[in-house]
């Protein structure tokens, strides 16, 4: 510890205190993955073991096991903050609300989204999609989860002061989740012949995405001062 | 705390509702016998959909209430963030449920109306799918609502997920219709035919401004009942912190009502 430097500034402060926290509570970012695994493993029980109808349907498994796998520890975004006194402190900081939830979203997503991205091929693999298609799942899930974590963070603000606001965050905030969705699984799904395109969606998933960017910290904060008053 | 400031408007409001519910539900009863009678007999049947096109008084009517006690909502929702009024509070409160309830009968007109057309009671249209996801967004306002204790938090906290809700929507329409036209040719789903003739416009325009009246008769009896029951609340509250002692069973009983 004596090599430790204090970071420079408050966020960054804040995401290095939010990766190190989450990487000691619940298995960290591995039990996302997990998780993910699990689903995954899941479907061919469902529907059967059949290769080409696996591969057919792969994009779609891996979106809405990615978007299940985000709502993990989406409840406790804010709320062990709420509960230990962290989030008043960090309502009467000087640094704007807007940027620590931001912030907040980022070492989510980090600990949340990225490992997910980092294992999709994978899994899309083993859901046996063609080893040339891998990389768009990949890409949707890394620029689509970001927007996913910021729309749960709209939920998980509203839901703050909740003891049990896990299911009542899933069921506001999947609905909203529908265009992340539809664009990320088009975006996922296209084809090298150009009969399903992929920049099309692929550039309104990034839209999306920076529009979540936007939009949501401010909503969140509003939610957030509302429930801190 | 100042009750009496706080309760002044929802006093005004409470002595306008009491003039007003009775004229709005007259003209409530009075449209919807006029238009219930012009679509069930004297509109005439389509001549491909046969009778079956009368659910389409109710069905359409249902559909354009979906948004419009959306578009309420979101104008309550305002006046809740931004003026901090007990009323829009109260207005958005008892819009959610009502607003699930039209939408909620659109689905269900336009599945009985789809079975003898399309042949199934649901299709994954971008229509029908947008007006679901519609649905599920004001069931979560309703739970939201249900879920969080305080009055004003809950007020807040719904008023913050409208407004998203109200920017996502045209989004999710967006998406919805892009989907739809990527997976299934939107030809099928053209069935509606001719250009609507005046015979049936006019049964629905009369269907269209009773549904709007007697949303504005239930709304106003929402937001009355409202007002009672916050005051209710609050005069429980100031009894229980009058009383030294802890309060008798027989009042807490009261409360729980």
């Amino acid at each position: 510890m004596t090599l430790y430097r204090p970071p420079r500034s408050p966020l960054a402060a804040l995401f290095l205190r939010e990766i190190r926290v989450g990487r000691r509570i619940g298995g960290g970012s591995m039990l996302g993955v997990i998780f993910f695994l699990v689903l995954v493993t899941l479907t061919p029980f469902a529907i059967g073991p059949d290769l080409a109808l696996l591969s057919r349907i792969a994009p779609a498994i891996l979106w809405l096991s990615g978007l299940l796998a985000t709502l993990l520890g989406l409840d406790r975004l804010f709320q062990a903050d709420y509960e230990d006194g962290s989030l008043d402190l960090m309502l009467t900081s000087r640094t704007p609300l807007e940027l620590v939830i931001l912030t907040k979203c980022a070492a989510h997503w980090v600990l949340t989204g990225l490992p997910l991205v980092a294992a999709a091929p994978l899994f899309g693999l083993m859901l046996a999609m063609p080893a040339q298609d891998l990389w768009r799942i990949a890409l949707s899930l890394l620029v689509g989860t970001p927007a996913l974590t910021l729309i749960g963070a709209i939920g998980a603000a509203l839901t703050v002061s909740l003891r049990r606001g896990g299911l009542l965050l899933a069921v506001l905030i999947l609905p909203l989740s529908v265009p992340v969705l539809i664009f990320g699984v088009a975006a996922a799904a296209a084809t090298e012949s150009g009969l399903l395109p992929f920049a099309t969606p692929m550039m309104i998933l990034c839209a999306l995405t920076l529009l979540a960017l936007v939009g949501a910290p401010v909503a969140a904060a509003a939610a957030l001062r509302q429930a801190g008053s | 705390m100042q009750p009496m400031r706080n309760y002044a408007n929802p006093t005004e409001f409470l002595r306008l509702a009491d003039v007003l519910v009775p004229i709005a539900a007259a003209i409530t009863g009075l449209l919807l016998a006029l238009g219930l009678y012009l679509s069930w007999f004297v509109a005439p049947p389509d001549y491909q959909q046969g009778e079956t096109v009368r659910i389409m008084y109710l069905h359409v009517p249902a559909a354009w209430m979906s948004l419009f006690v959306y578009a309420v909502a979101t104008s309550a929702a305002l006046g809740t963030l931004v003026w901090r009024h007990p009323l829009a509070d109260a207005a958005q409160k008892a819009a959610a449920p009502l607003g699930a309830s039209f939408t909620f009968l659109c689905l269900v007109t336009g599945s009985i109306w789809g079975k003898p057309m399309w042949g199934t009671w649901w299709v994954w249209d971008a229509r029908l799918t947008s007006v679901l996801v519609l649905f599920l967004i004001y069931l979560g306002l309703v739970a939201l609502w249900q879920t969080i204790e305080d009055p004003g938090k809950a007020a807040r906290a719904a008023a913050i997920f409208t407004l998203v809700g109200a920017v996502n929507i045209p989004i999710i329409k967006f998406s919805v219709d892009w989907w739809n036209t990527l997976h299934q040719p939107a030809s099928v789903f053209r069935l509606g035919g001719p250009a609507i003739s005046g015979a049936m416009l006019w049964p629905l325009v009369v269907m269209a401004l009773a549904f709007t009246f007697l949303f504005l008769t239930l709304h106003l009896m929402a937001i009355r009942n409202e007002i009672l029951r916050r005051r209710l609340r609050r005069l429980a509250l100031l009894a229980v912190d009058a009383e030294d002692h802890a309060p008798d069973p027989s009042w807490e009983a009261a409360l729980e009502r």
